[in-house]
């Protein structure tokens, strides 16, 4: 069915209409600028992972949100009540916390590698590491670096 | 009032994540990670979103800056800034971040009930459940039954990353390694923190097993019920060391149990295509539609459980059990006092009772 155009903005006053309609968008992208902001200038490895979770956790926040619908309960089914949220993003949103920390947990077992083999989960120094190597030992073929 | 709220939360989410990127010190920012979960699972709550703010105050504001807190007491809690790249990813963000807020003109109002997202399948999951699921909670019919599939998928990609994590950590885990020695006065000085995880252990264990068998009423189901049951065990690993809760369960049985999960979910898959339904078509599972929709959704949702908490316990037990082969000696970094006094202070609670 087509998507109506006009949204309707309940009885709020046309002041505060874009604050209250608009404002949690505003939030989930300033929250994903933070995050990417984090990957991208900082040279730390846990701190970048530190970065992503902020990134995912604002697209978490943009799908709860999304499924928000005013004046409604949580999607639970009882008498008397007709007004529900959107129950599909909870689902997607729900596993998708899951299995980040599952994901975060393997990012941060390999930042234990890479100081391992490195000394260092800065950057910089990995990539001085790798040059010295580089200088000092001819290239392998690929598959029988260590 | 609810408005209100929303911009609270929000406002102090934005703050916090401010903190993170600007704060030097990583402990601090783990810290800070925490909280900045904590707040999250606050605004699911207000959002009506009950099972998803569950799972995210067991895993925002506890497993994950556990995680981080213990990779940092191997890796050194001080970063180097670099004001060059800073400004680079500055240029880079803001332009994204004004673009994008430009494009929120054409987004539907916060909470419309005609928005495209509400008119889509939704209206068919909140109409219909009661009559081809029959259980109260939407969330379990459209996790367990509606997009089965879906589910299975991402357990099976939660076993994949544990799977990850242990291949990347075992080598050097030392199981059979007897406990380093219990540092002096670590018995009269964690008196409080044992007291309270002992009178605490219990009801967690037992909220995890109401979540988990519960969730087709109330909110609750698998992977909530999967990370407050690891938080249990978690809990107690940090108060009386890694050994005590290895005794309570071992890290083979772990290892065991994560798969065991996955499969129990495969095969009811498997048996209702015996049956002749398609895959993960519960209705097969009984001569009622209906109490077969029940049937399979207790056992996956059991076999979701199950994984989850298996893949965070033994994912806690590879992570402590690096703690231990910490080289004591000098490091090539410039920052390894930070590390050892990171070390000596995750160490000294380890230890505890012993």
């Amino acid at each position: 069915m087509p998507a109506p155009r006009i949204w309707r903005h309940s009885n709020r006053g046309p002041v505060n209409v874009l604050l209250a309609s608009h404002y949690n968008y505003w939030i989930v992208i300033a929250l994903m600028m933070i995050g990417l902001y984090m990957v991208i200038a900082q040279g730390n490895l846990v701190k970048k992972i530190i970065g992503l979770n902020i990134f995912q956790t604002s697209v978490f926040i943009f799908y709860i949100s999304v499924g928000k619908v005013d004046g409604a309960g949580a999607p639970i089914l009882s008498a008397g009540e007709t007004l529900y949220s959107n129950p599909l993003p909870h689902v997607l949103i729900l596993t998708a916390i899951v299995v980040g920390i599952a994901t975060t947990a393997l990012a941060l077992a390999l930042t234990i590698r890479i100081k391992r083999a490195y000394g260092s989960i800065e950057e910089r120094d990995i990539q001085a590491a790798e040059d010295k190597q580089d200088r000092a030992t001819p290239p392998l073929p690929v598959g029988q670096e260590q | 009032m609810e408005l209100l709220l929303d911009i609270a939360l929000l406002a102090l989410l934005l703050i916090t994540a401010i903190s993170i990127a600007g704060i030097k010190d990583l402990l601090a920012a783990a810290m800070l990670a925490g909280i900045y979960g904590l707040l999250s699972a606050g605004f699911f709550m207000t959002m009506g979103a009950v099972d998803v703010a569950f799972t995210e105050a067991a895993v925002g504001a506890g497993i994950s800056p556990l995680l981080i807190v213990l990779t940092l007491a191997l890796c050194g809690r001080q970063q180097r800034g670099d004001r060059q790249r800073a400004m680079l990813a500055l240029f880079l963000v803001l332009p994204v971040g004004a673009l994008l807020i430009v494009a929120t003109h054409d987004m539907p109002a916060f909470g419309a009930a005609d928005a495209p997202a509400q008119m889509h399948v939704a209206p068919h999951y909140i109409q219909q459940s009661m009559a081809e699921i029959g259980i109260p909670n939407i969330v379990t019919s459209v996790l367990a039954s509606y997009r089965g599939y879906d589910t299975f998928g991402e357990v099976v990609v939660i076993f994949t990353a544990g799977l990850g994590v242990l291949s990347l950590l075992m080598r050097s885990q030392g199981i059979d390694e007897p406990t380093v020695e219990p540092a002096p006065n670590a018995q009269s000085r964690d008196i409080v923190l044992r007291v309270i995880a002992k009178v605490l252990i219990a009801p967690i264990m037992l909220y995890a097993l109401y979540v988990q068998f519960h969730g087709e009423y109330g909110p609750g189901g698998g992977f909530q019920a999967g990370v407050i049951f690891a938080v249990g065990f978690i809990l107690y690993g940090l108060v009386f060391g890694l050994d005590a809760v290895r005794r309570v369960a071992s890290h083979g049985l772990v290892q065991f149990l994560s798969a065991v999960g996955v499969l129990i979910y495969g095969s009811v898959g498997l048996l209702s295509l015996a049956s002749g339904k398609s895959f993960l078509d519960y209705s097969a599972l009984a001569s009622n539609p209906v109490s077969g929709q029940h049937i399979g959704i207790i056992a996956i949702e059991l076999g979701v459980g199950i994984t989850v908490a298996a893949v965070m316990i033994m994912i806690f037990y590879l992570f402590a059990a690096q703690l231990r082969l910490q080289p004591r000696g000098p490091s090539l970094t410039p920052d390894h006092q930070g590390t050892d006094a990171g070390t000596a202070h995750l160490a000294s609670q380890q230890q505890g009772a012993g």
